[in-house]
Formats: C-alpha cells, sequence, structure tokens
C-alpha cells in the first residue's frame, strides 16, 4: 500500500490552503461564468444569454488568429527550448567547482522581473542604440522588429529562450545527477558509444524530469503576458498578440466582460485539455 | 573532442550575459548618450540613474513595495503549505487525490483570466492597492507549487521518523516542529525559493491590484516607459537592482537547490 | 582469461596523504591466478572496493602496477582491460528486453547477428532466464536483474575476470542462497576467473576456493576456506571468520610455557625465542573449547539457543570465552570449567600467528 494512514483530520489540515487557493480560485472563476453566460450594457443590469458570447468568441476570427499564434508560439518554443536545454545539461561536468558557478549564473534569468525582461530585450534589440539591433543591421541583415513582424518574432523567441531554457537545463541537470555512475561505468564496461549511452541510460531515467519540464514549458508559455506585452505591446499591429494579450486588451481595455469571460473559459480548457495529452503521452510508459 | 564540452555551456552563460551586461552599461550611461550614439561601454560613467533612483521615494518605494508582498506571500505560501503537504504525504482522507489535483490546476491558469476578476474581487473587499493584496493574488500560484515540493520532501521521509517520535512519547506538534521541519529543511528553502521567485517576478497581478500605495517597481518602470518619453538610463539601473535581490538568494539557495533537486519532487 | 597480478600496490584518495590513516591501501602485492574463484572478505571500509576498482580500471592507484598476463595495463582504461562487473545494485538497461540486454555487449564490439543468438541464448539457458528473454529487463526483480548484469559478462569471450562487488546486496534472503550457488555452479563450469567482494564471510566462504582477507587497508591473509578457519594467521582472522568468532584471549609466556588465568595451556605453536616486550594472547575457536572436570574454573554467563547447538558464554577473571555445546550435553550447575584442545589452540604476538 502507500502507507498511508486513514485519517479524515486530514482536512484540518489542507483548510487553510483550500481556504487560500479557493478564494482566489473559485470566487473569481464563478464570477467569470457568470459574465460569460450575461449581457450587460454597462448599466450593472445583466440579462441571462446563454452560450451566445461562447459562440461568438469561438467564432470569431480575432480569437483564431490568437490562438494560432499562441500555438505556434508554444510549438516553437518547446521544439527549442527542450533540446536544447538537454544539450546543455548533458555537456555540463557532473561534479567539480565549476559546477555551482554555472548553476548560479545560468539561473539568473530565471529571476528577473518578467517586466524588466521584456524592457532589457525591448532595448538591447532597438535597431540603431541596442547591442543587438545594431550587430544585426551591421552584419547586413535588415532587422527592426519594431517594424517587421518576422523580426518581431525572431526577437520574441530568442528573448523566450534565453529567459526560460536555464529552467530546462536546472531540471534536466537534476535528473542527470541521480543517475548513479554504476550505470556509467557498467555502459563503459559494455562498450557503449556515447548515443547508446545517451539512449539507452540518460534518457529514460530524465524521462520524469523531462515530463516536468515539457508541461512547465507549455503552460507557461502559453500563459505567457507580460514579457510580449513589454516587448512590442503585441505588435507591429497584431503581429505577435498572443492569446494572453489579446484578453487582457479585451477584459481590461474593452470591458467586453462577456466575451472576454467566455475567451477565459475556453482558453483555461485548451490549456487543460493539451497539459492532459502532453501529460498522458509523456507517462505512458510508467506503469509502476 | 571531449576537451571542448565546456565550450557549450560557455557559450550559453556568455550569451545569458550579453543583455544583462548591456543592461547594467547602460544604467551607468547618461540618457543622452544612450540615444546619441552606440557604445559598448559607458564613455562617460555615470552614477545619476542611481542617484535618481535612490532619492525619489517614487523609485525606492517601489522595490520596497515589491518585497514587502514577495516576502509576505512566501511565508504565507510555506506556512500554510506545510500542514496541508504534510497532510497529503502522510493520510488518506475523502477526495485527497482530486484536492492535490485541483491546487495543481490552478498552477496552469492563465494569469490573465484573473486579471479583471481580481481587480473587482479585491476592490469589493476594500484591499485594492495594499501589499496584502498581491500577497493573496499570487497565493493562487504559489500554494500549490508549494504544496507540490514540500510533498515531495515529505513523503521521502520514511514513515518510522514519525512512529518512533511517537513512541519515544512525543505530542504531535512537538514532532512535528522539532524533529520533521528539521528533516525537510532543504524542500522549505526549496519551497520558498520558487515562492519567493515567482512573486517577485510577476506582473500583470501585481500592477493589476495596485495604484499608488502599494506599487510595486515593476509598474513604476512601465509607467516611466510610457509616460516620460523613454529615460532609458533610468529604467535601466531600475531594471539592474530589480536583478540584484534575485542573485542575492540563488546565491543563498545554492546549495540547497543542488541537493534539493537530487532528493525532492523533480 | 589471464593471470592478474599487483605489484607494490598504494592508494590514496588524498592529494597529499601524510599519515598511514591517509591510505585507503597500504602496500600489497597480490597475485590472482587464471581460473579461480576468489573471495575479497573484509568489514566496511578496509579497502576492498578500493582494490576491485583498481583492478577493474576505474581508480587508478597512487603507486604501483597492475598486470594482466604480466603486461602492465595500469595506465589503461576500464573498457580496454576485458573485465565485466556485477554492481551492488541490478545496473540493466530498462528500455531494452533481457534478450537485448544480453545482446548489447556483443553487438557494440560488432559480432554478427548469428553468433550474438546464439551466445545469448547459451547465456540465457545457463542462468535460467529462458522464459524472460523477450520480456523487458526493468520489469524483473531484484536477483533477476542481478542474473543479466551478470550475463552481460559471461556472454562475452573476452572477459580476462568477472568481479561482483557485494552483488547479493537487494536480494531478498531467500533468494540469496539461491543466487550464491549459482554463482558458484557457473563457475564451475565456465572456469572464468572470478572476484568476489563482500563483507558476508558466509558469502565468501561458500563461494571462493582462495579468500583475501583484509582489514584496514590491508591483506591480512590469503588462503582457502578451510585455512582460514582452521588456521588463522592474525588474530583479526579468527576473530573476524566463523560464527562465532574466535576466542582471543590475552596470555602470559614465561619459563617456556603458556599460562592463561594462571595455569598452564598447551598450544600447537609453542614458542621458541623471548617474546619479551610483545603482546601475547591466545587463540582457540569456541568448538574447541571443552568443558572438564578439572580444569580453568568459569562462570556461566549466557546461553543462547543456535539450533543443533548452544552457545555458550563464559567469564573466567576478566575475560570471555565462548563455548559450543552440543545438543543433550547439559552444563554444570556449579563449579563449571573448561580446558582448550591443544591441537586448535595457538599464540598470537601482536596479533601475528607465532610460527
Amino acid at each position: 500500500m502507500d502507507g498511508k494512514t486513514q485519517n479524515q483530520m486530514g482536512w484540518l489540515f489542507v483548510l487553510p490552503v483550500v481556504t487560500l487557493v479557493a478564494f482566489n480560485a473559485v470566487i473569481p472563476l464563478m464570477a467569470v461564468v457568470n459574465y460569460s453566460v450575461q449581457e450587460t450594457f454597462g448599466n450593472n443590469m445583466f440579462f441571462f444569454e446563454g452560450v451566445k458570447w461562447f459562440e461568438q468568441v469561438l467564432h470569431s476570427d480575432r480569437f483564431h488568429a490568437s490562438l494560432g499564434r499562441q500555438l505556434f508560439f508554444s510549438g516553437i518554443i518547446l521544439a527549442i527550448e527542450v533540446p536544447l536545454g538537454v544539450a546543455i545539461a548533458l555537456a555540463m561536468p557532473r561534479r567539480g567547482p565549476w559546477v555551482s558557478v554555472c548553476l548560479v549564473l545560468m539561473a539568473l534569468p530565471l529571476l528577473i522581473p518578467w517586466n524588466v525582461v521584456g524592457a532589457m530585450w525591448n532595448i538591447f534589440a532597438l535597431p540603431d542604440i541596442g547591442m543587438l539591433g545594431r550587430l544585426l543591421n551591421d552584419l547586413g541583415f535588415n532587422y527592426n522588429y519594431t517594424q517587421q513582424p518576422i523580426s518581431a518574432w525572431a526577437t520574441l523567441i530568442a528573448m523566450d529562450v534565453w529567459h526560460w531554457t536555464s529552467l530546462v537545463v536546472l531540471l534536466a541537470y537534476a535528473g542527470l545527477s541521480a543517475i548513479p555512475d554504476a550505470y556509467y561505468q557498467a555502459a563503459k564496461i559494455d562498450g557503449a558509444s556515447p548515443w547508446a549511452v545517451f539512449r539507452y541510460i540518460q534518457l529514460p531515467k530524465m524521462r520524469r524530469v523531462l515530463t516536468i519540464a515539457v508541461l512547465l514549458r507549455f503552460m507557461d508559455s502559453f500563459n505567457i503576458h507580460t514579457e510580449p506585452f513589454v516587448l512590442t505591446g503585441g505588435g507591429p499591429g497584431n503581429a505577435t498578440t498572443l492569446l494572453s494579450i489579446d484578453l487582457v486588451k479585451i477584459a481590461l481595455g474593452q470591458f467586453d466582460l462577456g466575451p472576454a469571460a467566455a475567451m477565459s473559459i475556453i482558453y483555461f480548457l485548451i490549456i487543460l485539455l493539451l497539459s492532459w495529452v502532453f501529460y498522458a503521452v509523456m507517462t505512458r510508459g510508467e506503469e509502476q | 573532442m571531449r576537451k571542448l564540452g565546456w565550450l557549450v555551456p560557455a557559450l550559453y552563460i556568455v550569451f545569458l550575459l550579453l543583455p544583462i551586461y548591456w543592461l547594467v552599461s547602460m544604467s551607468f550611461k547618461t540618457t543622452n548618450e544612450i540615444l546619441g550614439a552606440f557604445t559598448l561601454w559607458p564613455k562617460k560613467f555615470t552614477l545619476e540613474n542611481y542617484q535618481k533612483i535612490f532619492t525619489d521615494p517614487t523609485w525606492y518605494n517601489g522595490y520596497i513595495n515589491s518585497l514587502i508582498y514577495v516576502v509576505i506571500n512566501t511565508v504565507i505560501s510555506v506556512l500554510v503549505a506545510l500542514p496541508a503537504a504534510y497532510a497529503f504525504s502522510r493520510y488518506r482522507f475523502l477526495g485527497d487525490k482530486h484536492l492535490f489535483f485541483w491546487l495543481l490546476t490552478n498552477r496552469m491558469a492563465p494569469a490573465a483570466v484573473f486579471a479583471l476578476p481580481f481587480f473587482q474581487l479585491y476592490s469589493a473587499i476594500g484591499l485594492f492597492d495594499t501589499h496584502i493584496a498581491v500577497a493573496l493574488a499570487h497565493c493562487l500560484f504559489n500554494i500549490p507549487l508549494a504544496v507540490w515540493i514540500l510533498e515531495g520532501f515529505m513523503s521521502s521521509v520514511p514513515r518510522q521518523l514519525d512512529e518512533t517520535a511517537y513512541l519515544d512519547g512525543y505530542g504531535f506538534w512537538r514532532f512535528f516542529l522539532k524533529i520533521f521541519l528539521p528533516t525537510i529543511a532543504a524542500g522549505i528553502g526549496v519551497a520558498a525559493f520558487f515562492c519567493f521567485m515567482f512573486s517577485w517576478v510577476e506582473l500583470l497581478l501585481a500592477k493589476t491590484l495596485t495604484s499608488v500605495a502599494a506599487k510595486p517597481i515593476a509598474a513604476t518602470m512601465t509607467r516611466t516607459a510610457s509616460s516620460s518619453g523613454y529615460e532609458l538610463g533610468l529604467l535601466a539601473a531600475a531594471g539592474t537592482l530589480t536583478i540584484i535581490p534575485g542573485a542575492f538568494v540563488i546565491y543563498f539557495v545554492r546549495n540547497y537547490i543542488a541537493k534539493g533537486f537530487a532528493l525532492g519532487r523533480v | 582469461m589471464a593471470k592478474i597480478s599487483l605489484e607494490n600496490v598504494k592508494h590514496s584518495y588524498l592529494k597529499r596523504p601524510r599519515t598511514p590513516e591517509d591510505w585507503a591501501l597500504k602496500k600489497l602485492d597480490l597475485e590472482w591466478s587464471d581460473g579461480g574463484a576468489y573471495a575479497l572478505l573484509g568489514p566496511s571500509g578496509c579497502g576492498k572496493t578500493t582494490l576491485l576498482n583498481i583492478i577493474s580500471g576505474l581508480v587508478r592507484p597512487t603507486e604501483g602496477k597492475v598486470l594482466f598476463d604480466d603486461v602492465d595495463l595500469t595506465e589503461r582504461p576500464t573498457d580496454r582491460r576485458h573485465i565485466a562487473q556485477v554492481f551492488q545494485f541490478p545496473v540493466v538497461y530498462d528500455t531494452m528486453t533481457v534478450r537485448e540486454n544480453l545482446a548489447f555487449p556483443l553487438r557494440n564490439r560488432g559480432l554478427k547477428a548469428s553468433e550474438i543468438e546464439q551466445k545469448v541464448e547459451a547465456i540465457a539457458h545457463m542462468l535460467d532466464l529462458d522464459e524472460m528473454l523477450p520480456r523487458r529487463a526493468s520489469g524483473l526483480t531484484a536477483d533477476g536483474k542481478q542474473k543479466i548484469s551478470l550475463g552481460r559478462g559471461l556472454v562475452r569471450s573476452d572477459v580476462n575476470v568477472i568481479m561482483f562487488d557485494e552483488p547479493l546486496t537487494v536480494i531478498d534472503p531467500h533468494l540469496k542462497w539461491q543466487l550464491r550457488s549459482k554463482l558458484k555452479e557457473l563457475h564451475q563450469r565456465t572456469r572464468r576467473t572470478m572476484i568476489y567482494v563482500t563483507h558476508d564471510q558466509t558469502e565468501a566462504l561458500t563461494f571462493a576456493e582462495k579468500v583475501v582477507v583484509m582489514h584496514e587497508g590491508r591483506v591480512v591473509q590469503v588462503g582457502s576456506p578451510v585455512e582460514l578457519f582452521e588456521r588463522p594467521r592474525h588474530t583479526f582472522v579468527g576473530h573476524f571468520i566463523g560464527s562465532p568468532g574466535m576466542n582471543i584471549l590475552p596470555c602470559e609466556v614465561s619459563g617456556g610455557g603458556v599460562h592463561f588465568a594462571g595455569r598452564r595451556v598447551e598450544v600447537e605453536n609453542p614458542p621458541r625465542g623471548s617474546l619479551a616486550g610483545r603482546h601475547t594472547e591466545l587463540g582457540v575457536r569456541p568448538e574447541f573449547v571443552l568443558l572438564a572436570e578439572q580444569g580453568i574454573p568459569v562462570n556461566i554467563v549466557k546461553v543462547s539457543d543456535a539450533g543443533r547447538y548452544r552457545i555458550v558464554e563464559a567469564r573466567c577473571e576478566e575475560s570471555r570465552i565462548k563455548l559450543l555445546l552440543e545438543e543433550g550435553v547439559s552444563l554444570p550447575a556449579s563449579n563449571a570449567a573448561v580446558r582448550f584442545d591443544p591441537a586448535h589452540t595457538r599464540l598470537y604476538a601482536d596479533g601475528q600467528l607465532l610460527e
């Protein structure tokens, strides 16, 4: 069994947690659900409208566009950050004085307030006075992220890779450190190539950790708001308006409560669904 | 080929440090220099940006405000998470698995979804523009994370420890405080670290729930960017200062993180 | 297969060792002949794992040479020494089947598929793993996994020596003896050199033809299990081997005779020269301490039941003496006395057997 004892007193222990989280989650969500099925004309009078907002959102081109951009963004992020993070973790020494120095330096981007990250890259990539922008233009690229959608996307992705890859590195490194030396010794004795060691020992043993990394990066990239907002504001035009930015524009900018609420619920459901899919796929081998 | 293995982490670190270097070097330049010409390091090294921040309350209050709500949040999150994690780790009770899962789903929620509802909720209970509001709001994400991390650490402590303590005549709370908690000290460190980190970096909710009295540094910075027409030097200095608490914290917990990763949930 | 020699090997894990304690292995010379079954026996921390790792190449000795068939391999890495090792906990490739696990070392060495198939089947049969071949390795029990580890070593024909580092540590107690017998059987069949490191004397004495007993980084005695039991050359060996271990009792040597508790005792190796200034002790196994009408008076302290016999703990002055009582023999109610069988009582000076 799992060694736990039956004890309904457990509820007393979790009560503070449940209270605080429920207060922050349930009440607002109830409000959101409420708004999502009602219409208001701003005079505090609400009319029940059923699924009208949901239909409107689901059929709106604007929503499709944001969702599309968001899926594209998260897809690229995962495709770059996970392999890159793993590769860096593999290249790091397993022991020695440099390890903690490396880990500390790598963790630095993770602790910078998100708006500072956005602001930093905003200036760093400015075409004439930013180090990156200047460098790229001097090298002959026609680069201006404030005006060109492609440059904006490239900068956005570079910023996220800069910001979050270290999380994957730290997680992957932790997973690798947990592998006992005996496995590497046995592989040496068996004459295994470095690729075989990776494929048969390191990768399988990192499975749990990688699942966490993929889930976290997926969820956080899908929810991302502040960094792209400060970097490009969603522009040029709509080019980098991801789901979160769009939602906040509608909710806090236009105060369209109904559509915003409906969109929130759809947004949340999409994340739940995709997270569940990722989780199921990655843990399918783990019967134990 | 093996010998060049160190090149990869080294290059990566250089990549990471470049924008930070740029930010720091800008903080020592005058805004005129930044806007006027492109220089790799300050031609005219100046401390005026930092002076402004340290002397202008609008600026330094921002840091103080941020620190206040981050610390409040970390303390609350870890404190309430401890008994809950213990319950999840040691007890079976009605709905425990579902409850745990529900907690984790909150971590997945887009902050944007909560921006407006939080604004209305906290205004309605009169907590708008207070530190406690932001601290409580961040609990939505931090408590599940803290519970998740702590539960992992607690589960790796064998139940024999609890049983031995009871046999030795310890009451529950004495056992919990004097024996159990020291055993998972690394876990508490990891959980506190992550709570601190997340609360310190989050902007959307912090900005939404505050206006003047509890305005975090992040909000002050964005306001400056849009209104006073790009005081870049000042912004750079402000940004640089926000990195420092984070750097401090990692430095202090670096050993815990290494140990914690090996032992715990991760 | 090869003869393995260690010449003048000394090892310290510290960069600048100063005191004798800094050396994990003090100077030793050892030879392991081809095809033998050896055990490295000793308590935790005695240096046996260090020695094993030096032979396998995972550790480079601070001083000294490692030779395989008189070829100096000290500088050669593990994968070029043609050795196999079974570790303390099972090391298998979880994502592969048992068959693939066994085939792995051969595939890496470029053997033909048909050869690999043949060898894998043969080894699997030897290890009773035939039915498990198509199963995923991760699904086996601990003893099954250790068999796979062993199999990966047996399957290669170029293996000089197979080394075992406390391989039964994680095996269930009731399966330990099964696996032990299997190992012995395999050694008889394949006649590969095998070195088995353990702190458990039962494992060592049942498996090995020759046992190397180590203590605090030194080789204390090398001999067959019978030799170690009957004629321990060091009080440590006497005490460590056998359950219960040998009685080590303080004694005095004077006037050409050995005296214990004031009484003269006959020993198998009477002293010839002077033993002044040396710490002298008597060693006699509980099996050879006999109850006697007249003898050394003792007080019975404790009697424990060990199945077919009983272990009696007795006291004589400051010393504790253990003896074995068979079933049916009764203890005298009072005035118990013991004597030592002279053929199996020996004199030790400074811990060494006097020869």
